[in-house]
């Protein structure tokens, strides 16, 4: 008992740092040996897969010649994707493999078509693109009449073109709300929402219904404008216009904006033709390619207006051409409140209507590019094949193309400037 | 005998009746159009290219459809892509025909660089057997239908050979039916 409590203490304490420096010199040594064996795996075993989690064999980590590549799921739970899946891989922070995956939202609507006639069609074609539901109806309509022969009365034919371009509004102001967002801007996604509402109103005002209208249908529109619907809508129209002017200000001109979209994801005018994409994407690359101009339907060749094309092909003038586009909207729905004449807005057809065996390709330009349908009947009130081939399944081969090659942070910014539209591309 | 020479009239004028309605539907369906200037123009340089192996379906205003072999497709769409300067693929279906035992293919193809072919869009068709639809890729013309083709595939079973990639892209991965576009594929409860 002749050691007091201090020397206790000390003793205690030595034992103490021992057995930790022999600890923390185990831990070192193993941590060399596995880091030794980690290296001299990654020599021996380059451009092999090693089983690094228990996540599926999309997400695990390769490792290749040039490094190590990183394989993301975006979406589809994602809600910058949608209902959509992009498997991005990624090295550092390039991106550099696309593979996108769409079919999330598939429900078979050309199938659908084969077991309805013409006009049980009509409800559900608008389903794919609710948020412009006249214009994925509109090449639909124009095949039936051109295959069972059906005039179209002059009002009707104004009274489309003023409810596509109202659609095509909501549309794009839809898409910019959420455009905004995806960058960071709040402002830009409560503007466009909230603005959009007055032109849904309009809508509501001549269809009855706030997005799904199912208003065209072959042989005219569904039923005819209030007596109040002109008035109203250019006053409606008068104030969209100057919160376009507004929304310049705030968002077209804003410097965050212009960093994140300025030469980013640049598409050249050769490959924007050869991927086949359509809209405002072939018009931002510098293609002067609209189907109102080069193919009009309906009254667009008795109508006044411009087609906008930027030719720098980046996302920037992909966000901008669809703004230009609005103030187009805008001239077009008031020419066509002066010029609409006073008649009926419908042929009326027969209980079953069907046409000859034949075949129609009609195209109308939507919101988000050119929607064209082709119609196959064979003299049977049901159509034998419809075919849909939405702007949104186009613009997909693009997709890969412009995101190889730029930073994960550009994604969004490139992504949405395409005017994807998961359900329509599905359909 | 009168009675009957007067039923076989009025049986007569009751066929001669049908006949003039049915009449009247085929003049519907194939109403004479003069195949005008400019669609003449393309259908005279294919002919004048390919000459019998290709046949034209239909020469409408702005529509133009041929039918062509599987043998010639490529070197089809090359001569349209580069000569006549049809460069935009706008879609690519396929139709199912049972009774001919037939799957038929038809690409769409448009023009954003002719002035005067702009409005106007070029169809060609495939008529491929039913039992082995097999045919050849257009992505090293058309790059643009590589997703169109991934669609045909799924939804009619039509083989593209020389597709990169060519595997399910809409319907779900764990899918163990026939194509569901073909025309013996049912929709439950109708």
């Amino acid at each position: 008992m002749g050691k007091s409590t201090e020397e206790l203490y000390s003793e205690a304490e030595k034992k103490l740092r021992q057995e930790h420096g022999r600890a923390v010199k185990q831990i070192r040594e193993e941590l060399k040996t596995t880091k030794q064996k980690a290296d001299s795996s990654l020599h021996l075993k380059k451009g092999s897969k090693r089983d690094l989690t228990d996540f599926p064999k999309d997400m695990q980590v390769e490792e290749s010649e040039e490094g190590r590549i990183l394989t993301i799921n975006v979406g589809p739970q994602h809600p910058g994707s949608g209902h959509f899946r992009l498997v991005v891989q990624v090295d550092g922070d390039i991106i550099v493999g696309v593979d996108p995956d769409p079919g999330y939202v598939h429900r078979g609507e050309e199938k659908m078509c084969e077991y309805r006639n013409w006009i049980q069609n009509i409800p559900h074609l608008e389903r794919p693109m609710i948020a412009d539901s006249c214009g994925i109806l509109y090449p639909f309509c124009l095949a039936c009449e051109e295959i069972a022969n059906i005039e179209v009365p002059q009002r009707a034919k104004y009274i489309r073109v003023i409810m596509s371009e109202i659609n095509k509004c909501i549309f794009e102001l839809y898409w910019l709300g959420i455009y905004g967002i995806f960058l960071g801007h709040s402002t830009m996604f409560m503007w466009p929402m909230g603005d959009r509402e007055l032109l849904i109103d309009l809508a509501e005002m001549a269809t009855g219904a706030r997005v799904t209208h199912a208003y065209f249908v072959p042989g005219g529109v569904r039923n005819d404008l209030p007596d109040s619907f002109k008035d109203r809508a250019i006053r409606q129209l008068d104030y969209f216009k100057h919160r376009l002017d507004q929304y310049k200000d705030i968002f077209y001109t804003n410097p965050l904006f212009l960093d994140r979209t300025e030469g980013v994801g640049i598409l050249s005018a050769n490959d924007a033709i050869n991927l086949g994409v359509t809209g405002p994407v072939l018009r931002a690359s510098g293609v002067e390619h609209d189907i109102r101009k080069v193919e009009p339907y309906d009254v667009y060749d008795q109508l006044d207006f411009q087609v906008h094309t930027m030719k720098t092909g980046d996302t920037y003038a992909r966000a901008y051409i669809p703004y230009l586009e609005m103030y187009e909207s805008i001239n077009i729905i008031k020419q066509c409140l002066e010029k609409i004449p006073i008649g009926p807005v419908r042929t009326k057809l027969g209980p079953n209507p069907r046409g000859p065996a034949g075949e129609s390709f009609k195209r109308v330009e939507a919101g988000r590019g050119e929607v064209a349908y082709y119609v196959v009947s064979d003299g049977t009130p049901k159509p034998y094949r419809v075919k849909i081939s939405p702007p949104s399944f186009r613009q997909i081969p693009a997709m890969s193309r412009l995101l190889k090659g730029a930073r994960l942070a550009d994604m969004p910014a490139i992504y949405w400037s395409l005017n994807y539209w998961p359900v329509e591309a599905d359909r | 005998m009168s009675s009957k020479a007067a039923q076989s009239e009025q049986e007569k004028s009751q066929s001669k009746e049908v006949e003039t309605e049915e009449q009247k539907i085929q003049k519907r369906e194939e109403p004479k159009i003069e195949i005008l200037p400019l669609e003449k123009s393309i259908v005279d340089k294919i002919t004048t290219k390919f000459g019998d192996k290709v046949t034209l379906v239909y020469a409408k205003p702005k529509r133009i459809k041929f039918n062509i072999t599987t043998e010639d497709v490529v070197d089809f769409a090359r001569f349209l892509h580069d000569e006549i300067k049809f460069d935009q693929p706008i879609s690519v279906t396929g139709i199912d025909y049972p009774k001919d035992n037939i799957i038929e293919v038809v690409y769409h193809i448009g023009c954003c660089t002719v002035p005067e072919y702009r409005s106007s869009v070029f169809a060609f068709a495939l008529r491929l057997p039913r039992d082995s639809p097999n045919t050849l890729t257009l992505i090293s013309v058309y790059s643009g239908v590589e997703y169109h083709e991934r669609e045909t595939f799924e939804m009619l079973g039509v083989i593209f050979k020389g597709h990169p990639n060519l595997q399910r892209l809409l319907l779900p991965e764990d899918w163990a039916d026939i194509p569901p576009l073909r025309k013996d594929f049912g929709i439950k409860g109708r």
